[in-house]
């Protein structure tokens, strides 16, 4: 221990002055720290890494031949917008477990005493996530290209088309954040998320053509946010017309924000 | 100071059914250790929570600096630091990082966290670690390292939630320097113990809470008047001693001028007896001997949790504590229960 007297501990001096803009502030400065630790533990990023990876593999090289009547080439240019979008929704399922591992060890503790918003380290932890969903794009892309796949449309409807993904990503976290603030254990939080994703990633036109289905499946089809995501992202990479696909999955991404921002920030100041 | 640092009133509040604090007021004022000291579950670290915004009272009302914890929380998080009970740093994060991380979220610029981080990162003697994990570090480190983490913003306002709990003696006494320095620069420290022996060491004034309650409230001095300044204990070679030891350690006490001589017995075959005369160890060791009774412990310490849990509840359940410690049959080890539920 030094013998100096500790510094600049005068007491009353207290932290700066408030500045404008503190979540958008305190959010990125805790983003930050979500950055430093993927690159202390990469191997957090494994899941994204892999699960595009065995996906593309197993349905174009197991089962496409079976769903596309032996064109596993074109399965591929279908498939691969709906792997993207599958995998970044399970990807999701991690935060709400990591974040309630937080709290649990009291580093929350910590920033709640702190005079900044409440739902900075929440916001924060959302940014985030976004190396994880640039890495599922890039893993994606790339190991289809490598096999096979190729954009029909332009570099930027392309890349608009990654963009989108990750943007609705970064939406469908709220529900895995939520998950995460209203379950006990963060074992039980990525089970549950999980429990969600699978009939949304699955019932939808990510593997299958929905016309090949029974009417009433069609119908949640239909109306699964992951449909119109990963038929506009089809649209942009083949260099076809999004058509009324695009609005509807930014209404979607409207409705996710809108339902459970609110909800995990109510469940958040709860258990905290 | 005519405002206390820290002011609470009738602080209440439940868990469910639990009922962790009862009706709890404690107060600091500026520049001073307010010592809080209780058993496990008592409801120390509750109102630690309180009074650094993280939980708001079911009743009553908690001021920092004349701020309310309640409706003035966003004020109140700017003048206080707080250190939970267990290290709550980001262990994946270096020492540095966790530091600079406080900073920004205080609003310092990249420069002035960098430059605050090393200096705290100095003083608590982590420099050689500052680039390491602080899954890397040792308990103590830790500790170290979450202290600076609630200093960075220079509070006023320090709660230690059980700073020493699990610390080897060594780095007990390394805290308690800190402490000691935290006040000395004008700081008004929290802190909960469960050993009467840091609140004596740190604190101004201590308020004891059991179950919920403040039960005694004095300065260390004063505490000890009614608890009994130190205690002597002793452990005879053979059982069948035990009436020799208990006669010996009466007349110490007892001539002493003290007005209950109360003997009881913390552990099978052990003896205790508060003493307030300076040569009580040595005129025990005499009448040992002249009695010849061989002994395996023997030991002049102050009392622990226990003993002062003991003495208060005794005396809040009106009298003396009737409890004679006839040497076959040792006296509970902890009367505290029954003597409480008598309180109420």
């Amino acid at each position: 221990m030094s013998t100096l007297t500790l510094p600049g501990t005068t007491a009353g001096t207290g932290a700066a002055a408030p500045r404008p803009f503190a979540l958008a502030r305190h959010s990125t400065a805790l983003a930050h720290r979500g950055l430093l630790k993927i690159r202390r533990t990469p191997e957090a990023l494994i899941d994204v890494t892999l699960q595009p990876v065995i996906f593309l593999t197993v349905f174009v090289y197991v089962f496409g031949g079976a769903i596309a009547g032996g064109d596993r080439h074109a399965y591929l240019q279908y498939l691969l917008p709906g792997v993207l979008a599958q995998t970044i929704a399970f990807g999701s399922a991690a935060i709400g477990a990591n974040l309630n591992t937080d709290i649990e060890k009291g580093v929350f503790d910590r920033f709640r005493s702190l005079p900044i918003p409440r739902a900075a380290p929440l916001v924060g932890a959302v940014l985030a996530d976004v190396v994880r969903y640039a890495v599922v794009a890039v893993v994606t892309v790339g190991f289809g290209s490598a096999i096979g796949f190729r954009f029909g449309g332009s570099a930027p409807a392309a890349v608009a088309g990654c963009l989108l993904a990750i943007a609705f990503a970064l939406c469908l976290s709220w529900v895995s954040v939520t998950i995460g603030m209203l379950v006990r254990s963060s074992g039980a939080v990525q089970g549950i998320t999980l429990l969600v994703m699978f009939p949304l990633s699955f019932g939808s036109s990510v593997f299958t053509d929905p016309a090949t289905l029974p009417g009433w499946l069609q119908g949640f089809v239909r109306v699964n946010p992951l449909t119109q995501l990963v038929d506009t992202m089809r649209a942009l990479f083949g260099g076809t017309p999004v058509g009324a696909h695009l609005g509807w999955t930014l209404l979607s991404m409207a409705v996710l924000l809108v339902v459970f921002v609110p909800l995990a920030l109510a469940a958040y100041r709860r258990k905290a | 100071m005519t405002t206390p640092a820290i002011e609470a009133t009738g602080l209440v509040k439940r868990f469910g059914a639990t009922t962790a604090l009862d009706g709890v007021d404690l107060s600091a004022a500026s520049g001073t250790v307010l010592g809080v000291l209780g058993p496990n579950g008592a409801g120390k670290t509750t109102a630690v929570r309180i009074l650094s915004t993280l939980l708001r009272p079911d009743a009553g009302s908690a001021r920092v600096g004349g701020l309310d914890v309640v409706t003035d929380a966003r004020a109140v998080r700017r003048r206080i630091g707080l250190t939970g009970q267990y290290a709550s740093v980001d262990e994946d994060l270096t020492g540095t990082q966790n530091l600079v991380l406080i900073g920004s979220l205080l609003d310092l610029s990249r420069r002035d966290a960098r430059t605050r981080a090393a200096e705290l990162l100095e003083w608590f003697d982590l420099s050689d670690a500052a680039s390491r994990p602080a899954k890397t570090y040792s308990g103590g480190m830790r500790r170290r390292l979450d202290l600076a983490a609630s200093l960075v913003g220079r509070p006023s306002v320090i709660y230690l939630d059980e700073p020493t709990t699990g610390l080897d003696p060594a780095k007990r006494e390394e805290m308690w320097d800190v402490v000691r320095r935290l006040v000395t620069d004008g700081s008004t420290v929290l802190l909960t113990t469960q050993y009467l022996e840091e609140a004596d060491a740190l604190a101004d004034e201590v308020s004891v809470i059991d179950a919920g309650r403040v039960i005694a409230h004095d300065t260390p001095t004063g505490l000890k008047r009614v608890v009994g300044g130190q205690r002597l204990t002793v452990r005879p070679a053979d059982d069948a001693d035990l009436a020799d030891v208990d006669a010996v350690l009466r007349g110490v006490a007892g001539s002493a001028g003290s007005a209950q001589a109360v003997v009881t017995s913390p552990q099978r075959g052990v003896l205790s007896v508060p003493v307030t005369s300076d040569d009580a160890l040595a005129r025990t060791v005499t009448e040992l001997a002249a009695r010849g009774v061989a002994v395996t412990e023997l030991s002049l310490h102050l009392p622990s949790l226990d003993e002062v849990f003991f003495t208060l509840t005794s005396a809040r359940s009106g009298g003396a504590p009737a409890l004679p410690s006839p040497p076959s049959s040792p006296a509970p080890t902890r009367p505290v229960e029954p003597a409480l539920e008598a309180s109420r």
